[in-house]
C-alpha cells in the first residue's frame, strides 16, 4: 500500500480548490482511502491519517469513524500518537457518547506514566472531556496526582479535580486535605490552579465555605507577595505581577468575605491596597480593579473602601477604553440595588453612554437609566431616554418603550406630564409598542377627566400628523370616540405650558406651536374634520384589525357625541358591514341595527364609559371589614374597598329600614363614589318605607361600578344576612360595549312612563321584556331641563320582597345641563309571581355643591306588566 | 470558566475549536455560525463583549484571526482579554510571529498549545517560559520517536 499524502499535502489540496464543490471532491476522495487505511489497521499512519480527519472535521464534514482510531492511538506507547490520540479524542468524543468511557483505562494507565508528558496529556483530556462516570473512576488517580511532587502535573490535577467537582460536588471532599499544601506551593501554576479548585469546592458546598475562611489569611499574603514583590519577569504583564493569579484570589476573597465580619475585616488592607496601587493605563491592571472593586461592594467591607471602588467605576466610565466603559456599567448595574446613592452621582456619564454607537454599551446605560430613575429625576431621565428611543435599533424599542411607561406610572410628577411623555412614548416608539401599553394608556386617560378635553385635541392632532402608527391610532380612536364632543367644543384651558417640550425636533416643535395657535385661533374642529380623519385612517393599508376595530367604535360613539353628522357616520360604517373582519362586521351590521330599530337606546348605548378605576386609594374609606380579604392583592384590596363603602352605606340604610325581625337583603347601587345617607334622608326613607306598608321589608340594591362578585358576597357576609342576592358584573371592555344582549331583545311592549318630574330633573322609566317570563330590563333615562348639570347623582330603588331588582352600573354620575344629555341606568326586575310593582326611590345629587335630596314612590307602572300570559313576541 | 475557544478568520472560516462543555456537533455547528456572523457584523471601535443566551463573548482581532471565547456570568472579561493576549503570544514565540497560515497547516500544535495553557476552561500557567518549555520538550519527545523508528510517521515538518 503507498504511503498516503501528509498532513500538509491534505491542506494544501483542500485549500486549493476553487469550488465547494470541488473540496468536497477532495475531501470525500480522501476519506474513503482514509477508511480503507482504517479498516485495514494500518498502525504506522494511523496518527497522520487521524490528525487529516480532525482536519476535515473542523471543516465541518462528519469525521465520527475516527473516535475509535483516537482510541488506538491512546492505546499506542508512541509518544507522537497519544499526542494526537488524546487531541483526537477531546475533539471527536465527548461525554454525551458513552465511547468516551472507552479511554477511562488508557488514561488511568498513562496518568501513572513515567514521562510526566505523557501522563500531562492524559490529565489535560480528562480536564476536557470528564464526565460524572469518568469523574467516578478517575478521581482517586487525580487526587494522587494533587499530592506528587512535580508541579506540571500537580497544576493540571487540580483543575482536573475542579472539573470532577463541576460534575460530581459529591466527591469534593476527598480533594480537601491535599488544598493547604498546593495552595503553599512556590509554582504560580499550582497556587492559581489550587486558587481556582478551591474557589469551586465554595461554590459547592457551603459547609467547605466556612472551612476555607481560615485560608484568607493564606491568600492575602498570597496577595500581598505578589504586589510587593518587585518585577518578576516569568509573571510579569505590562507592569502588572500576575494578575491571572491576583483576580483569582480576589475573586476567591469575595467569596469567602462575603456575609462575614471577620473575614472581610481581614482583607480590608489588601483590597485597599490592590485598589490604590494598580498600574490603571493598561487594560490588565484594570481586570484586576474590576475584580477587585466587585469584591469590595460585596463584602461587608469599610464605607471608605466602598467610597474608593465606586470612584474607580466613576474613573472607568469616563476611560476611552470602551471595554472599560462597558465592565464600569455592568458593575454598577450590579452595584446598584446596594448603594444607590453612590451610582446616582454617576448618573450624567451613565445618560452620555446612552449616545455610544455600541449597542453591548447602550444596552447596560439603558438598565442602569431605568434603575437610577426616581421621583425627583424622572423628568431629565425620562427625557434622555426617550431622545433614546428616537434613535435606537427596532430591536431595543420594545424593551425601552415598556420601561419608560413603567417608569412614569410609578413616578409620573402629574398626570398632564404623564400623558405628553406617554404620547410622545408612542410616537417614538412607533409600531413596537408592547400591546399592554395602550390598554395601560387608555386607562389612565380615562382616569384623568379634567384632561379629557386636552387629551382629546393632543391626540386628534398627532393622530392628523401620521395615522400609520397603529398603537398611536388606537388611543388616539378611543379618545376621539369618548371625547369626541369635547374635541368640537374646542375649549382647552391651557394652563399650563406643554410639559414634555423636548420631543420632537426644533423645526417641527415650532411647526406644532403654530398649529397649536391655528387650532387656537380656529377655536374648534368641525364634526365631520373629525370623521373624516377617522375614515382615512380605516382605509390605510397599514391599519391592523385591531386599530380598525378602535377606529369603527370610536366612529360609532361619535354618533352619540356629534349632534349634527348622524347620516355621515352611518355612511361611514356602512361599508364594513360586508367586511370579511368578523368583528367589523358583527360591529357594523349592530350599529346599522341599533340606528334603525332601536334608536331610542342609542344615546344610553354609546354613553361615555366611567372611568376605569384600577387602583382604589385606601386612605378614602375606612376598613372595617379588612380581614375578609387578603390585602395584598390589589383586586382584593378594590374589593375590599368597595364592600367597605357599601357597607358603610348599607348600614345606613339598614338602620333606615328599622328593626325588622327578618333582616333585609340590601344591595346598594352607586356610582363612582356613593356617598353614604346623610342621616337626615335616613329617617325620609325610613318614613318611607313604612308608609309603603310592605308586608315584608324590601329590598334594596345598590351596584357600584364595576363591582365584583366577591364583594358583593363579603358585603352580605359582613352584614350577617340573607342568600346572597345574584349581582352580575358589568366590565367596561372598549370593543364590546354593545355586547350585551340588548340588540337582541324583543322591542319594548310597554309605552315608557314617566316617574319623576321635578325641579328640572325628570325620569323616565322604559320597559324591555327579557326572554324569561316575570323578568322585565326597566332602563331608568334621567334628563336635566336646568341651566347647571347635576353631579353626584346617585338613584337608589327599593321593591317589595317579592320581587327581585338589580341595579346595573348607571352611565355616569352627572347629568348635563339643558336635556343636552342622559344619565341612564338598567333596572332588572325579577317577578315570577306577577305581583304589581311598586317602587320606592330615593335621589341624591348635587346642584352647584348643595346638596338635594328626594325621595318618592313610583306606582304608575303599567299594568300586567309581569303577566306571564303576554306572548313574549319571539 | 471558560466554555468554549473559537478562531476564525475574517472570511468566516473556522481556523480551532475547544469546547470544554458538551454540546451535540450539531449545535457546536450552529453556535459556531451564530457567533460568527455576529462577531464579523461588529464594527471596529465597538468592546469587545457581547452578551450571548446567558454567556459572555470576549473576542478580540489579531491581524485576519479573530480570537472568540465564551465565559460564565461570573467570570472577568478584561482577564479573557487577557488571556486571549497570552495564547497569542506564546503561538508568536512558537512559530516565530504567528500568521493565519502558521495555525491553518499546524492547527494541532495550535491545540497542543491550548492545552498547556488551559485545562477544562481554566488557566492553568501563567508563566509564558514554563508553557513553552513543556511544548518544546514535547515536540523533541516526538523528533527522537521520529529519527529512532524506521518509518515517518507523522512528523511532516522535518521532511
Amino acid at each position: 500500500m503507498p504511503a498516503p499524502i501528509r498532513l500538509k499535502d491534505l491542506i494544501r489540496n483542500i485549500r486549493s480548490a476553487r469550488t465547494a464543490a470541488e473540496e468536497r471532491a477532495v475531501v470525500q476522495k480522501e476519506m474513503a482511502l482514509i477508511r480503507n487505511m482504517f479498516r485495514d489497521e494500518d498502525s504506522t499512519y494511523r496518527c497522520r491519517n487521524v490528525a487529516k480527519v480532525l482536519y476535515i472535521h473542523m471543516l465541518g464534514y462528519q469525521a465520527h469513524f475516527g473516535q475509535l482510531e483516537c482510541l488506538k492511538l491512546i492505546a499506542s506507547p508512541r509518544f507522537t500518537d497519544k499526542r494526537i490520540g488524546y487531541l483526537g479524542a477531546t475533539l471527536l468524543l465527548d461525554e454525551r457518547h458513552d465511547v468516551h468511557l472507552l479511554i477511562t483505562n488508557s488514561m488511568k494507565n498513562d496518568m501513572g506514566h513515567n514521562t510526566q508528558y505523557i501522563a500531562g496529556l492524559s490529565l489535560s483530556c480528562l480536564g476536557s472531556i470528564c464526565s460524572p462516570e469518568m469523574s467516578r473512576d478517575l478521581a482517586g488517580e487525580v487526587e494522587k496526582m494533587l499530592k506528587v511532587s512535580n508541579t506540571y502535573l500537580k497544576k493540571k490535577a487540580a483543575l482536573c479535580a475542579t472539573r470532577i467537582i463541576r460534575k460530581v460536588p459529591e466527591l469534593l471532599e476527598m480533594f480537601i486535605p491535599a488544598v493547604r499544601s498546593l495552595l503553599n506551593d512556590k509554582n504560580h501554576g499550582v497556587q492559581l490552579t489550587a486558587v481556582v479548585l478551591v474557589t469551586e469546592m465554595c461554590l459547592k458546598s457551603p459547609d467547605t465555605l466556612i472551612h476555607f475562611r481560615k485560608f484568607v489569611p493564606n491568600l492575602v499574603r498570597i496577595l500581598k507577595n505578589l504586589i510587593m514583590s518587585g518585577y518578576s519577569p516569568e509573571h510579569d504583564v505590562s507592569g502588572v505581577s500576575d494578575p491571572f493569579l491576583q483576580v483569582k484570589i480576589v475573586k476567591l476573597l469575595r467569596i469567602l468575605g462575603s456575609g462575614d465580619a471577620d473575614c472581610s475585616e481581614a482583607m480590608n488592607d489588601i483590597l485597599a491596597q490592590v485598589a490604590t496601587n494598580t498600574e490603571t493605563s493598561k487594560n490588565v491592571g484594570n481586570a484586576i480593579l474590576y475584580e477587585t472593586v466587585l469584591t469590595i461592594m460585596d463584602i461587608n467591607s469599610e464605607s471608605g473602601l466602598r467610597v474608593l471602588a465606586v470612584n474607580i467605576l466613576g474613573r472607568f466610565l469616563l476611560n476611552t477604553d470602551k471595554n472599560i466603559r462597558y465592565v464600569a456599567l455592568n458593575t454598577l448595574l450590579k452595584t446598584v440595588k446596594a448603594d444607590i446613592n453612590a451610582v446616582q452621582r454617576h448618573r450624567s456619564t451613565i445618560v452620555d453612554c446612552l449616545k455610544d454607537p455600541d449597542v453591548s454599551i447602550q444596552k447596560r446605560a439603558v438598565e442602569l437609566c431605568f434603575a437610577l430613575t426616581n421621583p425627583s429625576n424622572v423628568r431629565t431621565m425620562i427625557k434622555e431616554l426617550i431622545f433614546f428611543l428616537d434613535k435606537c435599533d427596532p430591536e431595543f424599542k420594545s424593551f425601552v418603550s415598556s420601561n419608560i411607561l413603567l417608569a412614569c406610572e410609578k413616578y409620573a410628577p402629574n398626570k398632564r406630564w404623564h400623558i405628553d411623555t406617554m404620547m410622545r412614548v408612542l410616537s417614538a416608539a412607533r409600531n413596537d409598542v408592547p400591546d399592554e401599553s395602550v390598554s395601560m394608556l387608555i386607562q389612565m386617560i380615562s382616569e384623568s377627566s379634567s384632561l379629557h378635553p386636552y387629551i382629546a385635541q393632543q391626540f386628534y392632532k398627532a393622530l392628523k400628523e401620521d395615522i400609520n402608527q397603529q398603537p398611536l391610532a388606537q388611543v388616539a380612536a378611543w379618545c376621539i370616540g369618548e371625547y369626541g364632543d369635547l374635541l368640537v367644543a374646542g375649549v382647552v384651558d391651557e394652563e399650563e405650558p406643554i410639559q414634555v417640550r423636548t420631543y420632537y425636533a426644533k423645526s417641527i416643535e415650532e411647526a406644532r406651536l403654530q398649529s397649536y395657535k391655528h387650532l387656537d385661533a380656529q377655536e374648534e374642529v368641525s364634526e365631520s374634520e373629525v370623521i373624516n380623519l377617522l375614515e382615512s385612517v380605516l382605509m390605510t393599508t397599514s391599519a391592523t384589525q385591531t386599530t380598525k376595530e378602535y377606529v369603527i367604535l370610536a366612529v360609532m360613539k361619535l354618533s352619540a357625541r356629534f349632534t349634527g353628522s348622524q347620516e355621515k357616520i352611518k355612511l361611514a360604517v356602512m361599508p364594513y358591514t360586508q367586511s370579511l373582519d368578523m368583528e367589523l362586521q358583527q360591529r357594523s351590521v349592530e350599529f346599522q341595527a341599533l340606528i334603525r330599530d332601536h334608536d331610542n337606546m342609542r344615546p344610553g348605548l354609546l354613553e361615555k364609559m366611567p372611568p376605569i378605576e384600577k387602583k382604589v386609594d385606601e386612605d378614602e374609606a375606612p376598613r372595617n371589614n379588612g380581614e375578609l380579604l387578603d390585602d395584598d392583592h390589589p383586586a382584593a384590596q378594590k374589593a375590599d374597598h368597595i364592600s367597605s363603602i357599601q357597607q358603610r352605606e348599607s348600614n345606613g340604610l339598614f338602620d333606615l329600614i328599622g328593626d325588622t325581625s327578618s333582616a333585609p337583603s340590601i344591595p346598594s347601587m352607586g356610582l363612582q363614589q356613593p356617598h353614604p345617607a346623610p342621616a337626615s334622608g335616613g329617617g325620609a326613607i325610613l318614613d318611607l318605607l313604612s308608609d309603603l306598608d310592605f308586608s315584608t321589608p324590601s329590598q334594596l340594591n345598590t351596584m357600584p361600578a364595576m363591582q365584583p362578585q366577591t364583594s358583593a358576597m363579603n358585603l352580605l357576609d359582613g352584614l350577617n344576612a340573607l342568600p346572597p342576592t345574584v349581582m352580575q358584573q358589568t366590565q367596561p371592555a372598549v370593543p364590546d360595549f354593545m355586547g350585551g344582549s340588548l340588540i337582541n331583545n324583543v322591542a319594548p311592549a310597554f309605552p315608557p312612563i314617566t316617574a319623576v318630574e321635578k325641579a328640572g330633573l325628570k325620569i323616565e322609566f322604559a320597559f324591555e321584556r327579557d326572554s324569561l317570563p316575570g323578568n322585565v330590563d326597566i332602563q331608568m333615562r334621567a334628563s336635566n331641563s336646568t341651566g347647571v348639570p347635576f353631579e353626584n347623582f346617585l338613584f337608589e330603588a327599593a321593591v317589595p320582597k317579592a320581587i327581585q331588582l338589580k341595579l346595573m352600573t348607571p352611565s355616569g354620575n352627572s347629568i348635563p345641563p339643558n336635556n343636552s344629555g342622559l344619565l341612564t341606568q338598567i333596572m332588572k326586575i325579577s317577578n315570577p309571581q306577577g305581583l304589581a310593582l311598586k317602587m320606592r326611590y330615593r335621589l341624591t345629587y348635587s346642584v352647584n355643591g348643595a346638596p338635594v335630596n328626594d325621595v318618592g314612590i313610583v306606582n304608575n307602572f303599567p299594568v300586567n306588566m309581569f303577566s306571564t300570559s303576554v306572548n313574549q313576541g319571539l | 470558566m471558560m466554555q468554549f475557544m473559537l478562531l476564525f478568520s475574517r472570511q468566516g472560516k473556522l481556523r480551532l475549536q475547544k469546547w470544554y462543555v458538551a454540546h451535540q456537533d450539531k449545535a457546536k455547528k450552529k453556535i459556531t455560525r451564530e457567533l460568527i456572523s455576529t462577531v464579523l457584523a461588529r464594527k471596529p471601535k465597538m468592546c469587545n463583549f457581547l452578551e450571548w443566551r446567558d454567556l459572555k463573548i470576549v473576542y478580540k482581532r489579531y491581524a485576519s484571526l479573530y480570537f472568540c471565547c465564551a465565559i460564565e456570568e461570573s467570570d472577568n472579561e478584561l482577564l479573557t482579554l487577557e488571556i486571549i493576549h497570552r495564547y497569542v503570544e506564546l503561538l508568536d514565540k512558537y512559530f516565530g510571529s504567528v500568521c493565519e497560515l502558521d495555525i491553518i497547516f499546524n492547527f494541532e500544535k495550535a491545540y497542543f498549545m491550548l492545552d498547556e495553557l488551559m485545562i477544562g476552561g481554566e488557566i492553568q500557567e501563567t508563566s509564558k517560559k514554563h508553557v513553552l518549555k513543556a511544548i518544546q520538550a514535547q515536540d523533541l519527545l516526538q523528533e527522537d520517536e521520529h529519527f529512532s523508528g524506521s518509518k515517518k510517521f507523522f512528523l511532516d515538518s522535518s521532511s
